[in-house]
């Protein structure tokens, strides 16, 4: 079914909201920190979780170590009065996803979607291995570094990138972040002092590599009457699709994304001009890969917030790329914006959101 | 190397079982409210804290009113007597198993609490355990106290009467 064919309820990205990000947030638990960014994203629009008809959270058991913790973070939004709740084990972005279809159905008016993780309390290369193939893959323990640069080299080999062009990707990201204070790589680094840094594994040098980062995020959905009492300029969600390739990663051209490319046609990415995008690409060459699927061309500002090279809290990251391409289109910056998330080794998975502005 | 598997190799029939050992190691953070919890088992006491909107009180406490949803902030000191409010009497052996068995293992409300939490239950046959004792905690010497519930040898209890079943009904 083409885009146009698709009737889709208006829902609007109502408010956002996320943590400061830093490398180890060891003063806090879940629950704590994930408490003053659920206050922020109700005050900012001056309601309460009364407001809201449902509530959904990303998040992952493997960083934390210890099992349930998103009922433990419910915590941080108190179970009274009682709403209708759900979680999915992925980044906040498919949340906001499962949210916005339970919105579609009309019953519910506004929701609140969270996401919370914390990378820096165990090895997150390890931990990242954990989801690859349990019984071929994962007893080898390929790092998400090693197969983020076995990706990069393909790009490399197919003539499609340059490691030149991964400096220029981070030096422009770590710029861009000087002007968001929530993010966490802040500099101002030209790219050829960047190509001097080490490998960590060729052919991506630190740089190509997304920090590792403690955070949290959280946006407040919300359709008819409510997206126009809660905004002077609502941001609409026009278009919203993600899909999945395969997990084996001997199955897949590396050096493309056609998953991505199948959600941007779906969500209508190429039906008008798109003024931004924000990118959830964590390595330096992945960003040159999703930018050509979702078929933007020169004229596009990519991650003005500074994209997962500046911040990149498991799990949230995604979310914060609608948060951050929304609050653009609130602010008059842009008209017409997409965002990205991504999920599994590689670019497995791929979510893209359009959004307007009224 | 041969074309194919052997015919030993083969007679072997189908794997049925792969054991692929995963270890990782994590730091745990307890937070700021838990963190007054931990430093209070340090000094022999039970911090607990209080939900500015519904008045209970938590112990621990994870820094926020699981009900209400906002910031618990105010420190309150609890009692070292509490009441059972339910219990069993553990008798089948595991692997790791530190007590003998037989041992009680009990929810205990502390005074001024509204949450119970799990103690151990010493110096009282076991068939004398019931609902609603009042029992007391003891604690490590002063000099092996540490921000641990391991501060917390156990509890027994006391010569008070038995609590009235509405005093702690509903923390069942
Ligand atoms: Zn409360």
């Amino acid at each position: 079914m083409s885009a146009a064919a698709r009737t889709v309820r208006p829902v609007s990205i109502a408010s956002f909201a996320q943590s400061q990000n830093v490398r180890k947030d060891d003063e806090r638990n879940e629950v704590e920190g994930l408490m003053p960014v659920i206050a922020e994203v109700f005050g900012n629009i001056g309601i309460t979780k009364a407001d809201v008809g449902f509530i959904c959270s990303g998040s992952t058991d493997y960083l934390i170590g210890g099992p349930f913790s998103f009922v433990m973070a419910l915590d941080a939004v108190g179970v009274w009065p009682p709403k209708s709740e759900s979680h999915v084990e992925m980044d906040g972005a498919w949340a906001l996803y499962e949210a916005w279809v339970l919105l579609q159905e009309g019953e519910i008016d506004a929701a609140l979607v969270y996401s919370f993780g914390r990378s820096s309390l165990g090895d997150l290369n390890e931990i990242l291995t954990l989801q690859m193939d349990p019984y071929y893959e994962a007893p080898l323990w390929p790092d998400i570094v090693s197969l983020s640069a076995l990706q990069a080299r393909a790009l490399i080999d197919a003539g499609k990138a340059t490691e030149a062009d991964f400096a220029a990707i981070a030096s422009r990201s770590r710029r861009d972040a000087l002007a968001n204070p929530k993010a966490q790589v802040r500099n101002d680094t030209a790219p050829e002092v960047l190509l001097a840094d080490d490998y960590v594994v060729a052919p991506l040098r630190r740089h190509a590599l997304p920090p590792i980062t403690d955070g949290a995020a959280a946006i407040v959905l919300a359709a008819g009457d409510k997206a126009l009492e809660w905004s002077d300029r609502p941001v609409w969600i026009t278009g919203f699709d993600h899909r999945m390739e395969t997990h084996s990663l001997g199955a897949r051209d590396l050096t493309s994304s056609p998953s991505t490319a199948k959600a941007a046609e779906v969500a209508g990415v190429a039906a008008g001009k798109i003024d931004i995008a924000e990118i959830h690409a964590p390595f330096a060459h992945q960003e040159i890969i999703v930018a050509e699927a979702l078929g933007l061309d020169d004229s596009v500002v990519i991650n003005p917030s500074g994209g997962p090279l500046a911040a990149n809290p498991m799990m949230s990251a995604g979310l914060i790329r609608i948060g951050e391409a929304a609050e653009r289109i609130r602010s008059g910056q842009a008209d017409r914006a997409v965002a990205h998330a991504t999920s599994g080794p590689c670019l497995q998975q791929n979510l893209v959101c359009v959004l307007e502005g009224a | 190397m041969a074309d194919e598997l052997t015919t030993d190799a083969a007679d072997l029939g189908p794997v049925t079982t792969l054991a692929t050992p995963i270890r990782l190691d994590f730091d745990f953070t307890p937070g700021v409210a838990q963190s007054r919890f931990l430093r209070g088992l340090e000094q022999g006491k039970f911090m607990g804290q209080r939900c500015p909107s519904c008045n209970q009180v938590y112990v621990p406490s994870r820094g926020s009113c699981p009900t209400d949803g906002v910031p618990t902030t105010e420190d309150v000191l609890l009692a070292n007597v509490g009441t059972v409010t339910t219990y069993c009497v553990v008798n089948v052996p595991f692997a790791g198993q530190s007590i003998e068995i037989p041992y009680i293992c009990a929810q205990v409300l502390l005074d001024g609490a509204n949450v119970s939490f799990m103690g151990l239950i010493q110096e009282i046959p076991t068939d004398q355990i019931r609902m609603g004792m009042r029992v007391e905690a003891v604690w490590v010497d002063e000099s092996d106290l540490t921000p641990s519930l391991a501060s917390v040898r156990y509890f027994r209890p006391t010569d008070e009467p038995d609590a009235d079943y509405d005093t702690y009904k509903e923390y069942l």
